[in-house]
C-alpha cells in the first residue's frame, strides 16, 4: 500500500534517534478506546455471529461455516452483487469524468468566475442524501414531478426512471449529483500541487494547453484517480441510503435485497436473522478491502509502491 | 461548466420553487415555477407545529448529534495524528496498521454487526448509539496525521520541551495553531457527515423523539405511501428545505478555512 510507506518516511523523518516514550499515549488513548469499542469490538461479534445459527428450537447452535455456504448459494445475495457492479461500471465513470473535466476547466486559466464554480458544484455535497432522494425522487415522479410536466407540455411519454428497470439510473444520477464535486475539489487540490516551473518550462517548450493536460496534468493526477476510484468503490458497496428512501416512494422497483446492504439490514430488522445478516455483512466488507486494495495496488505505479 | 452548475442547481431551485407552495398546487402548478399562491411562511409554521412540534425536537436531535458527534470526532482524530506524527510510542506500530486497515472497511457494513453489539449493551435507543459511533474517524485522523508531519516542526518541540513546558501545553499554546487549517477539514467532514447521517440513526433508534432530522423526514414521506396515512408532501419538501439550509451555511462558512488543509492530505500520493 503506497499510503503505508509515504507516510512512514514523512512520519519517520520527524523523530531523532528514536526514544521511546509513553507521552504519545496521552493523545492516543481517547481515539484507541472508542475506536475498540466501535471498530474492533463489533468486527470480531460479528465473526462470533457469523459462526452460530439462532433456532426455534435449542437456541443458539455453533454452525462453523455453514452461514458463509449459505450466502455463497443465495441467489438474492449475489443479485444484489450483480446490481451494484452494475451500478459502479455506469454511475463511476461518468462522475469521474465530469469530476476531471470540471477539475481541468476550474485550473485552467481562462475559466471566470473560478470560486463560485468550485464551491458551486461542491454544494450539493452538503445536501443530506435522504433530502437529495427526495428532491430527485419526487423530480423524476410522474404525480407533481418535472417528468409528468414535461410529457404533458410536449404531449410526450418520457418513460419514468423510477420504473423497476430504470431506477439504477435514477440513483446513479442521485449520486453523481452528491459526489462530482467532492471528486472535483480531490483532482484540484492535487492540480495545485504541480509545480509552476514546470508550465513555465512546457511553455518554453512550445507546448499548448492539450500538451500539458496530456503530460504534465494527467499524469499528476494519477494518485488522486486511484484514491477517488477507492472512495467509489466502497461507496457504490456501500449503496443503501438512496434505494431505501425510494424505496418509500416507488415501493414496487426496489426489492428488500436490491443492495447486499439492504438484504443485510432487512434480513437483521424484518427477518430477525442476525447471525445470517452478520455474515452477508463480513462478506461485503471483505469484498469491498480486497477490490480496494487491488486497485490501490494496481493502479500506483510500481516504484511507488 | 455552465450546464455542470445548472445540473446542480436545478433540484436546489426546484426545492425552493416547491417549498411555497401548497400541497393542492404541489400537484396542479408547473414544477420549475412558484405558483400564484406564496405560502412558504404557512408551510414553515405548519411543519413547526405538525405532531406536536417534533420537527424541532428532530432538528435540536441533529444539532446535538453534530455538536457531540462531530466536536468529539475531530478532538479525537486531532489528539490521535498528532500522536501518531510526533511521538514515537510503544505499540506504535499496531496503531499504525489497526488504523490504516481500518480506512478501507466500509462503514456502513458494520452498521448491523454494530447494532447487535450495542442492543447487547442495552445502549440502542439512546443517543449514544448514534453518538458514540460517530466519534471515530479513521480518515480524518489520517489527514491530521499527514498535515501534522508536515506543518508542525519537531524542532519547535523540542525547543519548547527543553524550556520545561508540559506536553499538553505545547499541544494547546503551538501545535493546534499550526493544526488549525487541518483540523478545520476535519470538522467540515464530520460535520456534513454527521449532519446527513441516515443508515446508522436508523438502525438504532425507534423513539422518533431521538431522531435526527433524515430519520424523521423519510418517516414523514413514508408515511404519504402508508395508506391511511395522512400525505404530507408539502412539509416534507418544506422540512428538506429548513433541513439543508444550517448544513449549506456552515459549509460556505467553513469552506475558506478548509483547502489548504485537503490540499496537504488526501492528495499526497
Amino acid at each position: 500500500m503506497s499510503l503505508t510507506k509515504d507516510t512512514e518516511t514523512v512520519v519517520g523523518a520527524g523523530f531523532r534517534k528514536s526514544k521511546k516514550s509513553w507521552s504519545g499515549w496521552m493523545f492516543m488513548a481517547p481515539f484507541i478506546v472508542v475506536f475498540a469499542l466501535v471498530l474492533l469490538a463489533p468486527i470480531l461479534y460479528a465473526v462470533y455471529l457469523s459462526l452460530f445459527e439462532t433456532r426455534m428450537i435449542g437456541g443458539s447452535q455453533f454452525v462453523g461455516f455453514d452461514n458463509f455456504l449459505r450466502a455463497f448459494k443465495d441467489a438474492q445475495f449475489w443479485d444484489g452483487v450483480l446490481r451494484i457492479l452494475k451500478f459502479f461500471a455506469m454511475q463511476v465513470p461518468i462522475m469521474l469524468g465530469l469530476a476531471l473535466a470540471a477539475a481541468l476547466a476550474i485550473d485552467s486559466s481562462r475559466l471566470k468566475g473560478k470560486n463560485f464554480f468550485r464551491i458551486g458544484i461542491f454544494v450539493p455535497y452538503a445536501v443530506p442524501a435522504v433530502v437529495a432522494t427526495l428532491m430527485w425522487g419526487f423530480m423524476f415522479g410522474d404525480r407533481f414531478g418535472l417528468i409528468g410536466n414535461l410529457n404533458e407540455f410536449f404531449n410526450i411519454n418520457i418513460p419514468s426512471l423510477l420504473s423497476a428497470n430504470l431506477i439504477l439510473l435514477a440513483i446513479a444520477n442521485i449520486q453523481i449529483w452528491t459526489f462530482t464535486g467532492y471528486n472535483m475539489l480531490i483532482f484540484y487540490s492535487s492540480l495545485r500541487t504541480i509545480p509552476e516551473e514546470l508550465y513555465e518550462a512546457a511553455e518554453l517548450d512550445g507546448a499548448n494547453q492539450w500538451w500539458i493536460i496530456r503530460s504534465i496534468k494527467l499524469p499528476a493526477l494519477r494518485g488522486a484517480m486511484v484514491i477517488t476510484t477507492v472512495f467509489s468503490i466502497i461507496g457504490s458497496f456501500q449503496l443503501f441510503n438512496e434505494p431505501n428512501v425510494l424505496k418509500g416512494i416507488v415501493p414496487n422497483s426496489i426489492t428488500s435485497y436490491f443492495t447486499p446492504n439492504m438484504y443485510a439490514y432487512n434480513l437483521a430488522f424484518s427477518g430477525q436473522q442476525h447471525n445470517y445478516s452478520a455474515t452477508i455483512a463480513l462478506i461485503m466488507g471483505v469484498l469491498t478491502m480486497v477490490i480496494a486494495y487491488s486497485v490501490q495496488h494496481f493502479g500506483t505505479r510500481k516504484d511507488e509502491r | 461548466m455552465v450546464l455542470l452548475i445548472t445540473y446542480v442547481f436545478l433540484p436546489l431551485f426546484w426545492l425552493i420553487v416547491n417549498s411555497t407552495k401548497t400541497q393542492a398546487s404541489l400537484f396542479s402548478s408547473f414544477g420549475l415555477w412558484f405558483s400564484s399562491e406564496f405560502s412558504l411562511i404557512e408551510n414553515i409554521t405548519t411543519l413547526f407545529a405538525y405532531d406536536d412540534g417534533i420537527f424541532l425536537r428532530w432538528l435540536s436531535n441533529t444539532a446535538l448529534y453534530v455538536v457531540v458527534g462531530a466536536g468529539g470526532a475531530t478532538l479525537l482524530a486531532t489528539f490521535g495524528g498528532y500522536a501518531l506524527a510526533k511521538f514515537d510510542f510503544p505499540g506504535r506500530r499496531w496503531v499504525f496498521i489497526l488504523i490504516l486497515g481500518s480506512l478501507s472497511i466500509p462503514g456502513t457494513a458494520l452498521a448491523v454487526p454494530t447494532f447487535l453489539l450495542f442492543s447487547q449493551m442495552g445502549l440502542t435507543n439512546t443517543p449514544w448509539a448514534v453518538i458514540l459511533p460517530s466519534l471515530v474517524s479513521p480518515f480524518g485522523l489520517y489527514l491530521i496525521w499527514i498535515y501534522a508531519a508536515e506543518s508542525v516542526p519537531t524542532s519547535l518541540l523540542e525547543a519548547a520541551r527543553l524550556d520545561g513546558a508540559k506536553e499538553f501545553r505545547i499541544f494547546f499554546t503551538i501545535s493546534s495553531r499550526l493544526l488549525a487549517p487541518g483540523l478545520v477539514t476535519v470538522l467540515l467532514f464530520s460535520i456534513v457527515g454527521t449532519w446527513n447521517n441516515y443508515f446508522l440513526p436508523l438502525i438504532m433508534l425507534n423513539d422518533p423523539k431521538w431522531y435526527p432530522l433524515t430519520v424523521g423526514l423519510n418517516q414523514w414521506n413514508a408515511q404519504s405511501s402508508t395508506v391511511g396515512g395522512e400525505p404530507i408532501y408539502h412539509l416534507v419538501i418544506t422540512g428538506s428545505l429548513v433541513a439543508i439550509i444550517p448544513i449549506i451555511a456552515v459549509f460556505l462558512y467553513l469552506q475558506k478555512y478548509w483547502q489548504s488543509g485537503l490540499a496537504a492530505g488526501s492528495v499526497k500520493q
